[in-house]
This record gives C-alpha cells, structure tokens and sequence, in this order.
C-alpha cells in the first residue's frame, strides 16, 4: 500500500491488479484505522466495490483512461449522488445528495471509484479538522495531534494510505495546510480552474477544489481529471485543455525562485524554518537562483480574509433553513422559532461565529468600513504578487508556521487557529495557484510542508518544480510508523 | 471597536441564529477577539483602491434561453423535512 | 389645508423568456407545484447561478425603448433576508449598478370626464433592473402551515423604478398603463396581471401643498390591477390626511390592500427585514454589455408607441385621442396601420373611427383581441373604399359590416349579394319624391307655411320609400329644389 497513482494506473494497465482488487485493499486498511484516524465519515463498500467492477469491466473493453480503476477518496464537501453529504455539519448530517458535483461528474467519467467521503471542519471552516460535528480527525503522525484543516481527513487518510488520494477544496489554506501537518503533496489550483458546482460553497469568490496525493506527479494527472470548463459555474474559466504532466520532467536550470521576505519573519517556527532554507538549497543545487521579493501587504491578508470570507459565508449558508432539506429542529412554535432553533442547534460554533461575523461586516453602517476595505487590501495584496512575479518564476516560502500542534490546544482561541494559516491566505485572495509539498520533519518528527505559489495559471510550471525537488529528496516517500 | 451584548443579540437576530442570554457573553468575547484581528486593517490607507470582488477580472458568460432541466421534485422531497401535496410545508407564515 | 399627493411606483414585469434568469427551469405558469423547480431554484447546498441571456436582452430592449442609460458593466448583488420562498435566504437582484438608469416615459392623462382633453405628463424612470422573483406561499390550511411552490422562484423579472413624479392616482394608473403598453409592445413582457406578470407596488406620501420636502411614504404592495392601484392609492391618500389632520405622524410601511374592503393595512412579517446586507455576488461577474449586441437590438425594437402618437398627429392628422387609443396595443396600430396601406385613397380618420367606434366595440362584445379580429385590415379598407366613393351611405356601411362580421366576405361582395349599393340616381331618386310628396301633402304644406320640421319628416320618408339606399345630401338637395320650386 505505498503505491501511487501512477504506479497504481501502470499495474492496472499492465493487467497485475483490478481496480476491484485495489478497492479491497484500501477498503480494508480503512477498516481497520478508521477508528482511529476518524478520517471518513462515509463508507459504503458496496457502492466503491460495483464501481470498482465496472471500471474493470471498462478496462476490458479497452475503453480506459489512464486512471480508471483507481480508488479515490471524495472530501464531504463534494455532492455525490445518492452519498450522505454532510460538510462535516449536523445540519446536512442526513442530506443524500441527489445530484453529482462536476468533480465528481469528472472522477466517475474517468472512471475512479470513490472510497467513501473524508472528514472535514464544519463547512470548511477551521484549521484543525475540530471544528468536524462527526468529531476530529486525528493526524496519523501522532494521533495526539490535529492533520490540519479544513481538509483534514483527506490530508489524513492519503497520509495513512487509506486512500492513494482524495480530493479537497482550498478557501485559506485548506489543501495546503493539512498536506503540510499530514506530509502529503496539495495543490490549490488557479481560482477557475476547477468547477465549483456542487462544492458546498463557504466562500465562493475564494473556494478551489484541488488533489491532494503523495506526490507532485500524482497531483498532476488528478488535475487533469479535475480541471476543466463548466458551464454550470460562472466563475468557471473557458480556457484549452491543459495536460498538467507536460513539464514535469523539465530541469530547473535558470529557474527565478521568488522568497518572501514577510514569509521568514517571527511566529515561524525553527525546525520549519530550516527546513525550508535546507529546500532552498536543494533548489539551487538543481539549478534555480532565487531572489527576494516583498509581500508587503500579505501580513494584512488574515484580517481581510476573516471579513470577506466570513461575509460571504454568512450568505451562502442562509439557504440551511430547515426548510427544504437537512436537519430541523423537532420543535418549535413559529417560523421564526424554527429558523432560530433550526440554525442555531444544526450549525457548530465556529460556524455560527462566522455567520455572526459576516453579518456584521455586511450590516447596514459598517459594510464599507469592513466589506470594502477587506476587498480595497484585497486587490493590494493582488498587486504584490503580480509585482514580485515580475522577478520571479514561482514563490516558495513555509506552508504554515508550525508542524501539527495538539488536539485542542487551539480549539477554544479562533484567533491562534486562524494564524496558522497566516502563508496560505494571501493566496486565495489573489488568486492564484500553489502548492504544499513535504520539505523534512521537526524534532519531534511531525511533517513540514514547503509552500510553492504560482502565477495565474501557473500549475504545470508549479508542479514542475515540485516533481524536480521529489526526484532529488525523499520526504514525501516518508510514512508515518504503526499505520 | 467593540461589539456590546446587543450588536450579538442583534446580529444572530438577523443570521436566525437563537442565542440565549448565557450564550451570548462567549459570544460577544469570541467575536471581539477576532474584531482585534480584524481592526489591523484599519489602519492601511486604502483612498484610490478600487475593491476586488473576484479573483478574475473578467465578464459574466451568459447561457442561452433553453429550459434544459427536467421535473426532479421527487427525488428533491424525497430528502425534505416536511412535503404535502409537492408542497414544502413550513410553520404558517403571516403577512 | 390643501394636501398633496406624491407617488411613485415599482412595477415587476415578468420576461418573457423560456427559463429561469438563473437556471434552465421552465417559467411556464400553472404548472404542479414544484415540478418546474431546478436543483438551482430550490437552492440545493453546492449549486451555482449562470445568467440568461435572453433575460439581459429584455433589458436592454426595455432601456432602449425609454431612451435610458444602459449600464455597459453592471452588477448583480446578494439581498439577504430569511423567508420560505426565498430558497437561498438572499435574493439575486441589481444593486448598485442596475442594468438600466434613467429614461422617462411620457403618458397622456386623461381628463375628468370622458371627452376632456388630455394633459401630457412625463415621468422620469430611476432605474430598472434585473432581479429573480421568490417563490408562492400557500396559505390553505395544511394542518396549520403553510405551503411553498418553487415554480415561480428564480423567475426573470425587470424590476422598473420611477421617481415620485405622479400627482394623483389618476396620474399613476395613467403611467402604470403606458409602462404596461409599452412592455407588451416591445415583447419584454406578457402583461399578464392576473397570472401576476405586471405588479404594481405605489409608494405614495401626502404633504401640504407648496411644501418642498416630501412625506413619509407608505409602500402599497403587489397591485395586480389598475383598478386596484387607483382604489389602493386613493384610500391610503385619504387615510394619510386623515391621520395627520387628527395629529398622528405617518410612520413608513409595508401596507397591502384589500380589494374586498377596499383599505389598505400595514403588513406584518418581514418587520426585521430592513437590513438586506447588500453586496456583490460571488457566484456572477459583472455583466458587459458590448455595442454590436446593444446595436442589434436596437434595430429589433419596433416603432414605439409615442413615436407612433406624435407621427398619427403630426402626418396623419389624428387628434391625440385618436393616436392614444390607437396605440393602445400593437396589435391595435399595426391593424390601422394595415388597414391605411390597404386604402386606395387613405383616409385616416375615417379608418380611426370605424377602428375605434364599430370594429372594437364588435370585439369587446366577442371578447376578443384584435389581432383574432373577424374582419381584416384589407376587408375593412374594402368596406371603407366604398364609404369614401359614396356607394355606401353610414347606414348601409353599418349593415355592411354587421354581415361582414357574421359572415365574412367582401363588402362589394356582400353589397352586391344584398343589392345595398346606394342609390344616386337622381331621376330615381326623383320620382320616389315625387311620390312621397303626393303621399304626404300636409307635411309638404306645413314646410311651405314655414315648419322646418317637416323637411325633416320628408327626408325621412324619401329614405324610407328607397329601403336607406338614397344618397342623403341628394335627397336633401332634390326635395328643397322640388319644395321651393312649386
């Protein structure tokens, strides 16, 4: 079970396995861990299992793409037809979505059964898979520790290899950060890139579903399946078909790495911080030359994102009413009541806390101090970017501040939690694409990620240097002991 | 800023969210925190800025005038709380 | 104290489009509750709005047609309140930079009593924009709850805003049937009241006359006829007097009328709705309209009605009356219209009135429109073509089209068939004067000792004598020369 995509679609193809049995085996390591790990909340082996059968069956008849037969895992957040869909929240805890998400649309098209619907926080909302209402996930590091969040328990079963990949979605950091704590490789790609329709939307000018998987490589082809145009989703972007695998091989010769200053300041930890400057020097061995660049706004990019965020979400979840499905409340003597009851016991409290925050931000007196101002930074920080990447070919810089810290030990101070995505936010508001990709271990040998950021459309340029720096290191090789 | 025990009353009043009298106090502590976060932003002047709403600084595409959606209200009440007669049924709304 | 009244008005006009503005349901009224409610329209978690072009094209035919700004980028926003018919708990409308700013429509009011003159008033337009309508609360008893149907959620509307130009409830209704006139005549819009594709909300204040500053205004919603608007806003005229005559202050709601008790009362719900936390969709971009398709549709439009007025005035000589009614609808002008470019000799005026006298009021009694009218534009230029050449006397013309009507035909067909033609034979006519005169001796002495009546009483008789087919400006001529010359 260290096997990766690529290496599962060559045995496939070459006819040593069948999808039905690498199904099997995945199905059962989930069996056996996910009581630990708690990184599924939905498993429905019979579904996997006619899926897996079908995608042989498609094999047979020579009708493969290069993936069919192999097993992925689908964050909940993801509309699956006929699969419990929570988002991680008591208030869709019975919601049987009846109808796909177009990623979904796209991973059954090429034909890759799903092994069931990972783990999350609350409507994507949190760092640390705590804010989950089906409880944490544990990382498989230290099940002591949180895999990060939103996105936890796909970062968390990839990990574990419950799954060789999973989907996840990307508002502030929630590919990212999970892949970092978890030692797995994510990507989030360009805002547009890949369709929204279907993903539960936190907050929509923001949200990006994107792979998370062991290696760059295995990230590419699943973004070949994910990416594409859909009419359905408006900010869905009409662009040519791109194969993300084509510069993989490229040497990074000449290759401008652009290092934020504002990245390698104080609240980064040390253990990170060598371990990125030892990446660096990884790089320029490979041949690239780095530079400084500044990201002077970047440091104002959490404040902003914790109204625009929040304020969209506040909106985007007033359609969970009790009305039309999902959870109600059993009781309750008016309408007003049942809205009331309704949201308050459906939703957690990180949630309602940024409901509660967005709807300020947007009341009436304070939408242009608050709205307006976050979207006025927001176009500054969008502006750094486009500066530094007039220097530069990619950034590189931490994923986050700190390895996987303990479970709890930030639950009850939202503050301290939304620090921690303190490198990955700047980049959502822009925008644009990046990466995590596993750099080396702390003392305490919990995973770090090293963050790559890419130009607007600057996937396969991103991923190039990401699949060059594992072809000379082995970090994300590394699989957590006992699991 | 800071927000007072009615702007948390006031504000889950408006989100329909109940929040009880004990409740509201963690609240109104919780929310200031992050406003403390927030406030930071205040500070930059932002005078000429023109405010970023998306991502992409491009138009929206518009779809032709076909009815393409077929008649699911039986799978989509199927997973209702509450249907009679193809009706979502709620608790009696008064104008 | 004399008192003012001040009024402007909100009409939601349902497009007439195939689908939804947001998804591709169909908006086709009356169907099974539900049945036309999309994943889209029901707000399922996770789905996404796309914009329908025909609906952005409405919109701009709509501000072409009263020469308003068109917004080349405009915006949708997000209008956040909670409401079971509104599936998403925000309403996808036009804030900021609607679709369509500006532009006036100029409305002829008419007088006190039928036949006063009109007076032409102008009422400049705020703004129109796009918007999705909600969905229908049922309020049968279900086991005390209430019912929502989706069909209509998700609904185009073009939401059209005037400033508070109107005067009087005369002055909105007056203003509410142009916009009505001229939706339906560009095709925005069906018209359809009674299936609620035209409603009214008047926003109507009272204040001293002379005072500059206006009242505290009260919102009328969801008028669904002219005749409702005229009784809503002249009751609630009448109510605000009297509540600041016995010293209360008027306090701004949402009011509804009843059209049973003919009162309007302050609505209930909806009380904490005020804050709508406006702000710009994520899930849309901005809309750009380019020229080429702005340019295009500006050759789709038709002539307008207040082009059609000005031109049946000023070419055609019609008075405004007569270019008002005839531009009552499309279909009205383009069958006059028709039927001049059928006549030989066209005669405008003769067209209006038999259009405006016999042919409407045969279609009223047949409730019909006039476009499934019984006789053509070119059957009646037919019958007319025999008024102008005298073949036809008004009479005969009548019977002409009555059977024209029943039977259809031609008129020279049906004139022939029934031998109407009209008799200008003058030694015809002659002789049954002759006779007449014989007949009726003491009228013809009456006459001559100076009774004018009996002229009358003579010429009657000569008709009568000629089954109406006498040329009556003959008879008149031959008896007075026949009487004075004996």
């Amino acid at each position: 079970m260290t096997s990766t995509i690529k290496q599962l679609s060559i045995l496939l193809a070459e006819g040593k396995a069948s999808s039905v049995e690498l199904s099997r085996d995945y199905l059962g390591r989930i069996q056996a861990l996910n009581h630990t790990l708690n990184a599924f909340v939905t498993v429905d082996p019979d579904k996997t299992l006619a899926e897996a059968a079908a995608a042989d069956a498609r094999r047979a008849t020579g009708q493969a793409d290069a993936l069919t037969g192999v097993p992925i895992a689908h964050k909940d957040i993801f509309c699956a037809e006929g699969w419990l869909t929570t988002c991680g929240s008591k208030m869709l805890s019975n919601f049987v979505s009846p109808y796909d998400a177009h990623v979904i649309e796209r991973f059954k098209a090429a034909g890759m059964p799903c092994l069931g619907k990972t783990n999350m926080d609350e409507f994507a909302m949190g760092s640390s898979n705590e804010t989950s209402f089906f409880g944490p996930v544990k990382n498989p590091w230290d099940t002591a520790r949180v895999p990060g969040g939103s996105s936890g328990g796909s970062a968390a079963c990839v990990a574990a290899r419950l799954a060789p990949a999973a989907t996840g979605t990307d508002t502030g950091g929630s590919i990212r950060q999970p892949a970092a704590l978890c030692g797995i490789t994510g990507l989030k790609p360009t805002y547009g890139v890949v369709s929204r329709y279907g993903m539960i939307a936190f907050a929509s000018s923001l949200d990006q579903g994107g792979p998370m998987a062991r290696t760059a490589e295995d990230c590419a082809l699943l973004l070949n399946v994910m990416a594409g145009f859909d009419a359905r989703d408006s900010t869905s972007l009409e662009r040519e078909k791109e194969d993300y695998t084509r510069d993989l091989a490229k040497p990074l010769a000449g290759l401008r790495i652009g290092l934020p200053r504002e990245f390698f300041g104080a609240g980064l930890s040390g253990d990170t911080a060598k371990a990125v400057e030892e990446a660096i020097a990884q790089y320029r061995k490979l041949g690239a030359e780095t530079v400084e660049v500044g990201l002077p706004n970047s440091r104002l990019s959490v404040a902003a994102y914790y109204v625009l965020a929040p304020a969209e979400a506040s909106s985007n979840l007033s359609r969970f009413d009790g009305v039309r499905y999902g959870y109600r409340t059993p009781e309750y003597k008016d309408l007003t009541d049942m809205y009331e009851k309704t949201r308050a016991e459906g939703f957690g409290a990180e949630v309602k806390r940024r409901i509660m925050i967005g709807t300020y931000v947007l009341s009436h007196g304070y939408y242009d101090a608050y709205y307006i101002q976050a979207q006025r930074l927001r176009r500054l920080i969008a502006n750094d970017f486009a500066e530094a990447f007039k220097v530069c070919d990619v950034i590189l810089g931490p994923t986050a501040p700190t390895t996987a810290f303990k479970l709890g030990e930030k639950a009850d101070d939202p503050v301290q939690m939304y620090l921690s995505d303190i490198y990955t936010i700047a980049v959502n508001l822009a925008g644009l694409p990046g990466m995590s990709l596993p750099c080396g271990f702390d003392g305490q040998g919990l995973p770090i990620g090293l963050q790559l950021i890419g130009d607007y459309f600057g996937e396969a340029k991103m991923l190039n240097v990401a699949h060059q720096y594992q072809l000379a290191t082995d970090w994300h090789t590394r699989a957590p002991k006992g699991i | 800023m800071s927000l007072s025990i009615d702007d948390v009353k006031r504000i889950a009043k408006l989100a329909r969210i109940r929040v009880s009298e004990d409740e509201a106090a963690g609240y109104q502590t919780r929310l200031n925190g992050i406003f403390g976060l927030i406030e930071s932003m205040q500070a930059v002047d932002t005078a000429g800025v023109e405010p970023m709403s998306h991502a992409q600084d491009l138009a929206q595409r518009l779809r032709p005038d076909a009815v393409t959606e077929p008649n699911r209200r039986e799978a989509f009440q199927a997973i209702a709380p509450q249907v009679e007669d193809g009706l979502y049924l709620v608790p009696k709304v008064i104008e | 104290m004399q008192w003012e009244t001040v009024i402007g008005l909100e009409v939601h006009t349902q497009l007439t489009t195939q689908s939804k503005i947001f998804s591709g349901a169909s908006i086709a009224f009356g169907a099974e509750p539900n049945t036309q409610a999309c994943q889209v329209d029901i707000a399922l978690p996770g789905v996404l709005p796309v914009l329908n072009r025909g609906a952005v094209e409405r919109a701009i035919k709509f501000g072409l047609a009263i020469g308003a700004k068109l917004n080349r980028t405009n915006i949708f926003a997000r209008k956040n309140y909670f409401y079971p018919d509104l599936p998403k708990g925000y309403q996808i409308s036009q804030f900021e930079l609607p679709i369509v700013e500006g532009g006036a429509l100029t409305v002829q009011v008419e007088g006190d009593k039928p036949g006063d003159k009109t007076v032409e008033k102008t009422v400049r337009i705020t703004r129109a924009h796009l918007e999705e309508d909600a969905g229908k609360s049922l309020h049968e008893d279900f086991h005390g709850m209430t019912g929502i149907d989706l069909n209509r959620a998700g609904t185009p509307l073009l939401e059209i805003v005037s400033e508070p130009d109107m005067r009087s409830a005369r002055e909105a209704v007056a203003y509410a049937k142009a916009l009505h006139t001229l939706v339906t005549w560009i095709g925005t819009c069906d018209g359809n009241m009674q299936e609620g594709s035209f409603r009214v909300d008047a926003n109507v204040s009272v204040r001293p006359l002379g005072q500059k500053e206006f009242g505290t205004r009260r919102e009328i919603k969801n008028l669904n006829s002219f005749r409702f608007l005229e009784q809503a806003i002249n009751y609630e005229v009448r109510w605000q007097i009297e509540q600041i005559e016995d010293g209360h202050k008027i306090q701004q709601a949402t009011v509804l009328f009843n059209p049973d008790t003919g009162e309007t009362r302050a609505m209930r719900s909806k009380e904490d709705a005020h804050d709508y936390r406006y702000f710009p969709d994520p899930d849309l971009l901005p809309v750009k309209l380019d020229e080429a398709w702005i340019e295009q549709v500006k050759a789709s439009l038709p002539e307008l009605p207040e082009q059609k007025q000005t031109r049946y005035r000023d070419q055609l000589g019609l008075s405004a009356y007569d270019a008002i009614t005839l531009t009552g609808s499309r279909a009205m002008a383009e069958y006059f219209e028709a039927v001049l470019a059928e006549q030989a000799n066209p005669d405008a005026k003769l067209a209006a009135n038999w259009i405006m006298g016999d042919l409407s009021a045969a279609l009223n009694k047949a409730e019909l429109d006039i476009a499934d009218s019984r006789i053509g534009a070119g059957q009646l230029a037919g019958l007319l073509a025999r008024i102008q050449d005298g073949t036809l006397s008004g009479k005969l013309a009548k019977q002409v089209f009555e059977a024209m009507w029943s039977e259809g035909g031609e008129a020279d067909a049906i004139i022939e068939a029934r031998g109407l033609k009209q008799m200008s034979d003058s030694g015809e006519i002659e002789r049954i004067i002759d006779e007449v005169m014989a007949a009726n001796a003491r009228s013809v002495e009456e006459f001559r000792s100076g009774k004018e009546k009996a002229f009358n009483a003579l010429v009657g008789q000569v008709m009568k004598a000629s089954k109406g087919k006498a040329n009556p400006a003959q008879v008149n001529d031959l008896l007075r020369k026949k009487l004075g010359a004996s």
